[in-house]
């Protein structure tokens, strides 16, 4: 991993163009791919340190000063110096300096996205692109349609996106007053500027922002207000991207709506989604899943002519999955334990059916290298297979410092691993109290503790899944132990997600309810010496269960929304939301409830 | 493989054998004709066609196709939604081919799965089905009851990753029995299923609801007692999240002592089983 965050190794080079002097900094072998990394406002290149870092290992990254930004030069006067045809004499300045025979592969971040969105729609740069990545910064012919199209035709819907964006759009008017912006910049708020930063976007300080920050703000003004009102007002008609595009959208950014991008895919024929739940700074917070996306977008699209052709037999056999899930989860790290059986394997599938890696963590190791298998099948671009009884700790450490140093950080951790055990209290021997924690509780904490802490380290957000149970606030004389196995689970996730918030990090806790899954064949009764007897007793519950027949298909998907949307507790099968929103109505009636005993 | 099919094989099983011979080779001749764009009622027309140019007039049921996710049966709620639609073949779907002719009186009942182009799931889905041949066989050999090899069968699909998909066929079987069926120059069907052979099973239950068995091999409690000595169309169906394979065959039950005689699948050279004996070599 990158440590050094700085672009001190960095070649750097001066491109003259139209007068100005544009600073360019090259890294990596300039045999390989280029990637052209393009800043936004208000910023220099540096904010893309961590990621050209990352990428330099395997691309030849490029970065540049937009002009009056960082070290590059200011054109004068600045008026009517920043209009994106400018903007495109650049790019192709630095484009023919730096990769003269082939094309580039452009990302860009907030205006440097925008202006990026003009590379890639005008003709004149045909054949000097092939592939672009955007994140938080659309066309501004696209916009500019956008809010057409939504005035022309307001339905309430439409309005109501407007209204949306207009307000997240504040800034922009701001910027368009005269001199007051500078003012501001050279003054009070550049001085401010890093500690806002820290406070509302998390982005931690350090080499970021530059002492140019001020100048770099106050001459960047010109952007808006050389091109918002020209080209909202008048957009080009044919702004058609002429390369494959990568568009990466931060849920959380307050500046940008999610639904600006919704009409996107008449403008770009080959488009790319991914969502990423972060603010808007994402170069900074989260440089690892960002290069790892542009990496891969870079290999698919870096030669046209042997460009692999889209598996069709994949999407044939996955017509269902639902693509919020495949933009969320493609190329993430996701490790499930419990997963050669029941929720935890549908639970792998499903997140390999969406792109993700996927490691499949069971005691039973056939199981879970079957589950691996099955799931490279799928769609999981890697799968490994896992073999460890959740409830050692130090086959736990073990596992994470394996995952860890082999396949990267966890992005999605789902606790999974459980076991069933009904009979009354005192039947309930401290032995069997002892396996039931073990397993149930402290193989969740063991989780937690080991893939939660190199989570937090890394600060890059992630996800934590824990499966609790519906039977985590159904109180019952036949489950005492499991329930309060389960009860623990539920109020750790509880507690975790406050203590994570602030470091992205969500964590959920799952309660399925009856689901149809062999935790009723492998279930212990307590009480029950009997082998035969307990044989009888397991085919029983299967068969409840299996009339039941609650698929735990569902119950993976719960766990994908779960992700997906960041939520606390998700009771999934019909009698676990009954049962959840009873002991919040009425907790009398599940104590009613509990004191009935099931027949044996 | 298997199997044991030692020695001669008695007349009548000689005809079950040609007919499910000529079946399989249906399937492979339709197989081989479809392209993108076919729908599953022309592929079901084109089985119909190619069987009554040979001769077949009468059906244990008329012959199915399903493309796609419906081989897996996927959100099949009624049993109407079995019957050929206008769903078109694309591109590295999977498709199985389900026919069940009569031929000079004698029945066969089959299920070819195949894909049209490279699908390495749908190969990872035909190479399991393997085990449970075996199993079955096994199983049936040992007289275990119906319900108790539907059970292990259901177990094993469980471990694979599998779904069971047997289970959306009418009564959850995974066999049904299969007879000679009288030829009739008029022999009209029923919901897709020859009113001959429909009496022949239903005469079949009636006798063996007196004697405590039954024709259909079921998961439910009527199923509990060991195979019955007869023809037996076999058919496991996995199912994997839209993708879906099954094979079906006859597999012969006898009242011989001799385990090897006791049971044994009526015919070896068969597409599948030739597939699974090509990746083993």
């Amino acid at each position: 991993m990158a440590g050094i965050s700085g672009l001190d190794s960095a070649r750097e080079r001066w491109v003259r163009t139209g007068g100005i002097e544009l600073c360019v900094a090259e890294l990596g072998d300039t045999d390989r791919p280029t990637v052209l990394l393009v800043h936004g406002y208000p910023d220099s290149k540096e904010v893309w340190s961590e990621v050209a870092t990352r990428l330099a290992e395997e691309f030849h990254v490029v970065l540049y000063d937009v002009r009056g930004h960082g070290r590059s030069t200011a054109p004068a006067p600045l008026r009517g110096g920043f209009t994106l045809e400018k903007l495109t004499d650049d790019f192709l300045a630095v484009a023919d300096a730096v990769s003269p025979d082939r094309p580039v592969h452009l990302v860009g971040h907030d205006w440097g996205s925008v202006q990026s969105w003009e590379f890639a729609t005008v003709p004149r740069t045909e054949g000097r692109i092939a592939s672009f990545t955007s994140m938080s910064g659309p066309s501004l012919d696209h916009f500019g349609h956008w809010i057409k199209r939504r005035m022309t035709r307001p339905t309430p819907r439409r309005v109501g996106q407007l209204l949306g964006q207009g307000a997240k759009s504040w800034y922009v008017y701001m910027l368009h007053t005269p001199v007051l912006p500078e003012l501001a910049w050279r003054g009070p708020l550049g001085k401010r500027w890093p500690k806002l930063l820290e406070r509302m976007e998390k982005v931690t300080a350090g080499d970021y922002p530059t002492p140019s920050l001020p100048s770099d703000a106050a001459h960047g003004a010109w952007l808006y207000r050389d091109n918002v009102r020209a080209r909202l007002g008048r957009p080009r008609p044919d702004a058609y991207a002429h390369a494959p595009v990568q568009l990466i959208t931060p849920t959380g950014d307050a500046f940008l709506s999610e639904r600006l991008y919704d009409d996107l895919g008449t403008w770009v024929p080959d488009l790319t989604r991914r969502t990423l739940p972060a603010k808007h700074w994402v170069p900074r917070t989260r440089p690892d899943q960002l290069s790892a996306w542009i990496a891969e977008f870079v290999r698919a699209n870096d030669d046209a002519a042997t460009k692999a052709p889209k598996p069709v037999a994949a999407t044939a056999a996955k017509g269902g999955v639902k693509p919020a899930y495949a933009e969320r989860f493609g190329g993430q790290l996701v490790l499930v334990t419990g997963a050669a059986s029941g929720i935890g394997r549908a639970t792998a599938f499903a997140f390999a059916e969406a792109g993700a890696r996927v490691v499949a963590v069971d005691r039973d190791a056939e199981g879970a290298a079957r589950t691996a298998d099955m799931a490279r099948l799928i769609g999981a671009p890697e799968a490994w297979g896992e073999t460890v009884d959740v409830a050692d700790e130090q086959a736990m450490e073990k596992l994470a410092a394996k995952v860890a140093s082999e396949y990267g950080v966890v992005d999605v951790l789902v606790n999974n691993a459980g076991i069933g055990l009904t009979g009354s209290f005192f039947e309930t021997s401290a032995e069997e109290w002892k396996r039931v924690l073990d397993v149930n509780l402290w193989g969740v904490i063991h989780g937690c503790r080991f893939f939660g802490a190199q989570m937090t380290a890394r600060g890059q957000g992630g996800h934590i899944v824990n499966t609790a149970s519906a039977a985590a606030f159904q109180p019952s004389r036949a489950l005492p132990a499991y329930s309060t196995s389960k009860a623990a689970v539920l109020m750790l996730s509880e507690c975790l997600r406050a203590e994570l918030a602030d470091q992205g990090i969500g964590v959920s806790a799952i309660c399925p309810g009856i689901v149809n899954t062999n935790i009723t064949a492998t279930a212990r009764f307590a009480g029950v010496t009997d082998a035969a007897e307990e044989k009888r007793r397991q085919q029983k519950a299967s068969r409840l269960y299996g009339l039941r027949n609650y698929p735990p298909e569902k119950v993976a998907d719960a766990i994908l929304g779960a992700v997906l949307h960041d939520r606390a507790v998700v009771p999934v099968t019909p009698e676990a939301r009954g049962a959840h929103f009873l002991s919040r109505l009425s907790p009398g009636a599940l104590r009613a409830l509990a004191r009935w005993q099931p027949p044996a | 493989m298997a199997s044991a099919v030692t020695g001669e094989l008695s007349a009548e099983l000689r005809g079950f054998r040609e007919v499910q011979r000529l079946s399989y080779e249906c399937a492979e001749a339709v197989a081989a004709q479809l392209k993108p764009g076919v729908t599953e009622r022309e592929a079901a027309r084109m089985q119909r066609e190619w069987l009554y140019e040979r001769g077949v007039r009468d059906w244990f049921h008329r012959p199915f196709a399903w493309f796609g996710d419906r081989t897996a049966f996927v959100d099949f709620k009624i049993p109407l939604q079995f019957f050929p639609t206008n769903r078109r073949l694309e591109a590295g779907m999977p498709f199985i081919l389900d026919m069940a002719p009569v031929h000079k009186g004698y029945a066969a009942d089959i299920g070819y799965s195949g894909c049209l182009g490279l699908n390495p799931l749908h190969d990872k889905l035909l190479a399991d089905l393997e085990a449970h041949r075996e199993l079955i066989l096994r199983e049936v050999r040992e007289r275990r009851t119906l319900r108790e090899i539907y059970e292990d069968v259901d177990r094993l699909m469980v471990r694979q990753g599998y779904a069971n998909r047997h289970r959306a066929y009418p009564f959850g079987v995974i066999a049904h029995k299969i007879d000679r069926v009288k030829e009739r120059r008029w022999a009209p069907t029923l919901f897709g299923f020859g009113t001959q052979s429909l009496k022949g099973l239903a005469s079949d239950a009636v006798h063996g609801h007196r004697d405590g068995w039954s024709p259909l091999w079921s998961p439910y409690k009527f199923s509990d007692h060991p195979p019955k000595p007869g023809l037996w169309a076999v058919e496991p169906h996995l199912g994997f999240r839209g993708t879906g394979a099954k094979f079906e065959e006859i597999l012969v039950v006898t009242d011989s002592r001799d385990p090897e005689q006791s049971a044994f699948w009526l015919d070896d050279d068969l597409p599948h089983v030739r597939r699974w004996n090509e990746g083993a070599v």
